[in-house]
């Protein structure tokens, strides 16, 4: 393609200083003249025409598609009957204290279990930008690892990690739905 | 280029301006919509006639050339109405002068004995009467819209003096259901061929400079990291999986380097990783957020952004690191910025009454001015000869992918898939 595209550059400058030298000197062209000469054109073969690499629905495109199929990972485990989303207010990164109690269980549930692993997954709502709300999903991932450190977890057993505003909870354009996307997850590996 | 303008002489009967409404009347059956606005828009005239044979090719020519013009900023499409041209015929120039037409083109394709298509053309001053000269692309019917696009390229650059960027690609990611698919399409948005298609997010394509590869953030793995794909093939190899969040890859105008964001120590931070991986340089060194970081053209400069004051604002640094200065003053939220290839132009996003929009900010003067009337703008783009800009917005209700001129004056929104349609990134010339 590359190879291609070069020979086609190449005939295209060509065809710029071909016509730029013929009008330089065709100033004095009739009007109604037929025209005959092609001095201004340059015959280009193959542009594009190349099979690139040879991919599925290339078709001289120059892409060849990959499909990851239906992927996903199923997040389970875990204390039962301990919440695991932290919810947060508005443009705050701080881990309310009502979540003391969740904090402490999850905890003491991976203190007995040392080869457990987890990740706390920070989202936001849907406003302003996805890589700015990546790295504000990161603040409240962060401050749920925090503390979940501070009361005593090992470190090499937890993962902060942000989704920003990709994975919604909640679809609805309203504060409601706002209020459930801004919010961190905890997932057992 | 600009003085071989002179030379032929071409005078611009522009400096006409349409009111929106009008416009739209105009096009309502064409297959793109240009918004036009504001007043001394100085736009050439021209007409693209119908291209002799394109009504039995699978691609109509003159209107993919004719909407690329539009697109531009720089042109105003007047109907040949039905006289047939091609590029062996000299068209009757006094009969245009009426029409107040400045430039014309016309061409032909033919359909070769091995399947393939000649589509050829050639381009009259009208005011001059003379020939500009033309040329002939052979190709496949898949790229018979490439083909057009070279066309609009070569008219552009002879009446501009300014490169052509309709042969370009612009690569998009759409969200379809629970399917995200990260497309590379032409620089109007169409002809969009899948390169990688998750059931997982994926958001931040940027090209490397020489356009044969995208990095991009993919969250495949249930956690955000960086791959490079190599586009024409699909290999792909993963460049950035460090614990917690690896995400904004951005590449060094010499392909070697890549800035990114990791949050390996805590909050997010900007790093220089090499293009063959290897361990990451830390550049930013704050307690808060640093992200999105970018380079200038030439290389020496990296813009990100960081909320150190409080709020998210655009800064400086050099390439390597150190010292930073403030870019951006106005407001209390200024994100995603992105250069001018010419150095000239900072694009960024800004937090405005409520609303996210577009602006673009002269970096000779520090002057800066809201260039859309949408909302929920995000992610510029320019195209590589810094004149069209590429964001994402609403539209009607929907995500779209919309152009704008630097001046915001000429504004299109791009045709491509169904879905919601975001993140774009436009490609180098020539990829």
């Amino acid at each position: 393609m590359k190879q291609q595209f070069k020979s086609f550059l190449s005939a295209t400058t060509l065809a710029v200083v071909l016509a730029v030298g013929l009008s330089a000197c065709s100033s004095g062209v009739k009007l109604d003249t037929p025209v005959e000469d092609k001095a201004g054109i340059a015959t280009t073969n193959g542009m594009g025409t190349g099979s690139g690499a040879n991919g599925q629905g290339n078709n001289g495109s120059g892409v060849t598609t990959v499909d990851l199929g239906a992927g996903g990972v199923n997040a389970n485990g875990g204390p039962a009957n301990v919440g695991k989303v932290i919810y947060f207010d508005f443009d705050s990164y701080l881990v309310k204290p009502e979540y003391a109690s969740v904090i402490n269980a999850h905890v003491q549930f991976l203190a007995s279990r040392k080869t457990t692993r987890i990740s706390v997954e920070g989202h936001t709502d849907a406003s302003g930008g996805r890589e700015y709300n990546l790295a504000l999903g990161q603040k409240r991932a962060e401050a749920v690892r925090r503390a979940m450190a501070l009361s005593g977890l090992n470190e090499s057993q937890i993962e902060a990690v942000s989704f920003g505003k990709e994975k919604p909870a909640d679809l609805a354009g309203d504060e409601t739905a706002a209020a459930k996307n801004r919010r961190a997850e905890i997932s057992y590996r | 280029m600009t003085t071989y303008l002179s030379h032929v002489g071409l005078k611009f009967s522009g400096a006409l301006f349409f009111l929106a409404a009008l416009f739209f009347q105009s096009t309502a059956n064409a297959q793109f919509r240009v918004d036009v606005s504001g007043v001394g828009l100085t736009q050439v005239p021209i007409s693209i006639a119908a291209f002799k044979g394109e009504a039995v090719s699978v691609q109509k020519i003159s209107a993919i050339v004719a909407a690329d013009l539009e697109r531009s900023g720089q042109f105003r499409h007047i109907d040949a109405g039905s006289v047939a041209l091609d590029e062996n015929t000299q068209p009757d120039m006094s009969a245009f002068r009426q029409k107040a037409v400045d430039a014309v083109a016309a061409g032909s394709v033919t359909r070769l004995a091995d399947g393939r298509f000649d589509v050829r053309f050639r381009l009259w001053d009208v005011v001059k009467g003379s020939n500009l000269g033309g040329a002939s692309h052979v190709v496949t019917a898949p790229n018979l819209r490439l083909a057009a696009h070279k066309v609009s390229d070569y008219i552009y650059e002879k009446l501009t003096g300014e490169k052509g960027v309709f042969s370009t690609k612009i690569a998009y990611i759409t969200k379809s259901g629970t399917r995200h698919t990260l497309w590379v399409a032409e620089a109007d948005g169409e002809n969009a061929i899948t390169a990688l298609s998750s059931a997982e997010p994926i958001i931040s394509p940027s090209w490397s400079p020489n356009g044969s590869q995208l990095a991009y953030v993919s969250f495949e793995s249930r956690k955000p990291e960086i791959w490079v794909h190599e586009v024409a093939s699909g290999k792909r190899r993963l460049l950035a999986s460090f614990k917690g969040s690896n995400s904004a890859p951005s590449w060094s105008p010499d392909g070697r380097t890549l800035a990114v964001t990791l949050t390996r120590d805590g909050n997010a931070q900007v790093y220089v990783l090499s293009t063959s991986g290897g361990e990451p340089t830390r550049l930013s060194r704050s307690d808060g957020i640093e992200t999105e970081a970018t380079y200038s053209a030439d290389g020496k400069s990296i813009y990100f952004v960081s909320d150190r004051g409080g709020a998210p604002q655009i800064y400086k640094m050099g390439a390597s690191g150190g010292g930073s200065t403030r870019v951006t003053f106005s407001g209390n939220y200024n994100i995603s910025p992105t250069l001018s290839p010419d150095g000239k132009w900072l694009a960024y996003i800004s937090r405005t009454g409520g609303g996210y929009k577009l602006f673009v900010m002269d970096l000779a003067s520090g002057a800066a001015n809201a260039v859309t009337d949408t909302n929920a703008d995000e992610r510029p783009s320019f195209a590589a000869n810094s004149k069209l800009i590429v964001y994402a917005t609403k539209f009607q209700g929907r995500e779209a992918l919309m152009t704008t001129t630097v001046d915001g004056r000429v504004k299109a929104k791009l045709g491509g898939v169904a879905g919601d349609i975001r993140e774009p990134a436009w490609g180098p010339a020539n990829n």
